[in-house]
């Protein structure tokens, strides 16, 4: 797949709200210019029993209209944090935003009150879930999952709602949805019910769809058929993704651009193919070593030793530092800026300093 | 539905005749018989006297005309009370128990299920501190002195409300209280912690992100999953509550169906304890059948009977 890198602008707020209509034959060729979400120098905390966790250390990314953004990174990096403080989702009171902002066209969500938040949840941004078992109201009949959030955002009739509901089964494809809006969530499969969540977020029509884990707890088999959904609910409406996953599988198949998160903070962004094919910081190298690979016979998985920093004492310099092959002095002790690899790729690294290049050549 | 119910039924006859054989032979087997105190102890009118009430034929005998009596629903004369029969005992006693246990049931259902949700909403908060400390007391305190307390409190010393009988509204508060605040306390407890749980879970957290009121979420999505608990205890519950109306109804002077129970136990009156027990037991199996159903209709992942073909 060959997309879009030339025509992405890495923080580029303020362009011209141009979003070209897909001219070639080929899939979501589309050029993303208009930002619609740009999380800044995202702080968030829980407080726990063992001290306060700090879960996000200064997150910043943009999200463009229309493109596929996937936050990838081990557990506890912060890749849910993110999509829940997007969302408004983080548990109160133990979480908190400590700085930073999240500005969803414009508006800033982090200073919205809950009522107002309400306005936003479901209605401009939806979340789908990571488990469909667990997801869905055993007790509520699909049909009224389905048309409340409708019902509640948008002055329309029951059965408007339930037109909506049954069309919008059938999009994403629940066989006889008219008959399977009366039935409870039991009597579906994992599969069935992801796309019946999936349904839920859209029904409002959202422009902007976190999606947490989807595909985490289904087979393998109906990961790819969650995964074709998403892309062509996304050709469909031109929605925004963010796909929170660990399964660079998933990335690949989906994901316009890439940002690799690391103890709380983004290291690295760039485009698929950028962040695939030229990597550049050693973490995002170790987690694309440690993926088993079809085309490359001999080579053994090689697992990137150690684990990730306390969240609770996290370091000062580079958190990678303690497990990075390239390690040197200053990144113990000084976090590194960003360096901006192409205008849509970046890393913290220091590797990336001219006086380390001298020292590795 | 329609063969669960049958099958129900016929379990339901099953336990109600365990019952009433475990009764019978249970009173037999306890010495005395009704005619021990009566001051006429002349041999001749206790032998008449036995006879008309046929306790001289054989136990087996007896138990078989009982068991007639129960398919009949004629549970013959008293026999403390000549001029009564058990029947007329039962339908002078039994409404005012069943009003004294279903308004107990009612306002220990509402309020345990109310203070429980708002205790778990406020979780580690004032609401839910003083909610708990409530709970304890109200398991703690039996309720037949929960009954003298508010007796002394509310009739003797404040003289707002009547300290006994079953005459109007007013009369109903006292005893209703001290009979509901135990299973008030119970179903509290169970409610705030299932609540907790369910609160906890990810349909609640999609709930949230839907965008919906906190009142709705808690209302349609949290409450109905918290219940199951609560629904489970309702038998075991109303059996409590059951057995509670005796004791609350002899505090309070209430002419319900305990007086007439406990009495006829004291005096060996055969015909009265049997209807009675029978009568009651009859009650609660009903009570505990309408408590499966009720289970279905709140969860509907219970299924009461088997259909081929479900995914």
């Amino acid at each position: 797949m060959n997309e879009d890198e030339n025509t992405l602008k890495k923080n580029g707020q303020g362009g011209a709200a141009v979003l070209t209509k897909p001219e070639a034959a080929g899939k979501r060729k589309q050029v993303f210019s208009e930002v619609m979400l740009s999380v800044r120098d995202l702080y968030v905390s829980f407080r726990t029993f063992g001290g306060e966790v700090q879960a996000l250390r200064g997150v910043s990314f943009d999200l463009y209209k229309g493109e596929t953004l996937a936050i990838v990174g081990e557990s506890g990096c912060g890749k849910s944090v993110t999509a829940n403080t997007i969302m408004g989702l983080i548990p109160e009171p133990a979480g908190r935003i400590k700085n930073g902002s999240v500005l969803f066209k414009g508006k800033d969500l982090t200073k919205l009150d809950k009522s107002k938040m309400r306005k936003v949840q479901g209605v401009d941004i939806s979340m789908i879930f990571q488990d469909p078992m667990t997801a869905l109201n055993p007790t509520l009949k699909i049909g009224e999952q389905l048309t409340e959030g409708l019902r509640t955002h948008q002055k329309v009739s029951i059965g408007e709602a339930r037109k909506k509901a049954i069309k919008l089964l059938e999009v994403v494809g629940i066989p006889n949805p008219e008959e399977r809006m009366k039935q409870y969530p039991h009597q579906f499969s994992g599969g069935m019910r992801q796309r019946i969540v999936i349904a839920i977020a859209l029904i409002c029509e959202p422009e902007l769809l976190i999606a947490d884990e989807p595909t985490t707890a289904l087979d393998v088999t109906i990961q790819a058929q969650i995964l074709e959904l998403f892309e062509e609910i996304q050709e469909r409406t031109g929605v925004s993704i963010i796909l929170i996953t660990h399964d660079l599988g998933v990335v690949a198949k989906i994901a316009d651009r890439i940002a690799v998160m690391y103890a709380g903070k983004v290291i690295e962004i760039g485009t698929k193919r950028e962040v695939f094919y030229t990597p550049q910081h050693p973490y995002t190298k170790g987690l694309l070593a440690s993926v088993p690979r079809l085309d490359l016979k001999e080579e053994e998985l090689q697992p990137i030793e150690g684990t990730p920093p306390d969240l609770f004492a996290p370091p000062i310099g580079c958190p990678f530092t303690a497990r990075c092959p390239f390690a040197m002095e200053v990144c113990d002790r000084i976090y590194p800026g960003t360096t901006d690899i192409s205008v849509t790729h970046a890393v913290d690294c220091w590797l990336q300093d001219e006086r380390a290049k001298k020292l590795f050549d | 539905m329609a063969i669960y119910i049958v099958k129900r039924f016929f379990m339901m006859i099953a336990t109600i005749l365990i019952i009433a054989t475990l009764t019978f032979f249970l009173m037999h087997s306890v010495p005395g018989s009704p005619f021990d105190e009566e001051r006429t102890s002349n041999p001749t009118i206790q032998a008449n006297l036995e006879k008309f009430y046929k306790l001289d034929q054989p136990t087996h005998v007896q138990y078989f005309d009982y068991l007639k009596s129960i398919a009949t629903f004629d549970f013959g004369p008293s026999i403390k009370k000549p001029n009564e029969t058990v029947n007329t005992l039962l339908a002078r006693g039994f409404p005012i128990s069943f009003e004294l246990g279903m308004v107990t049931i009612l306002v220990a259902v509402i309020s345990g299920i109310t203070l429980g949700t708002l205790a778990a909403l406020r979780h580690n908060g004032i609401i839910d501190y003083s909610a708990m400390a409530f709970a304890v007391i109200g398991i703690s305190v039996p309720n037949f002195v929960l009954a003298t307390v508010l007796i002394q409190q509310f009739a003797v010393n404040w003289n707002l409300l009547p300290p006994a009988t079953w005459s109007s509204r007013m009369h109903m508060i006292l005893p209703t209280l001290a009979l509901a605040t135990g299973p008030t306390a119970i179903i509290a407890r169970l409610t705030r912690s299932s609540m907790l749980e369910v609160l906890t879970q990810d349909y609640i957290k999609m709930a949230r992100a839907k965008g919906l009121s906190p009142v709705r979420i808690v209302l349609r999505h949290a409450l109905r999953n918290a219940l199951m608990p609560v629904v489970t205890i309702m038998g075991t519950m109303l059996a409590g509550i059951l057995t509670g109306t005796f004791v609350i109804e002899k505090i309070f002077a209430i002419p319900g169906m305990g007086k007439y129970f406990v009495e006829s136990i004291n005096n060996r009156d055969y015909p009265v304890i049997m209807g009675s027990t029978v009568f009651y037991s009859a009650f609660l199996v009903f009570m505990l059948f309408l408590v499966d159903i009720v289970y279905g209709f709140i969860d509907p992942r219970i299924k009461l009977h088997r259909k081929e073909g479900d995914a």
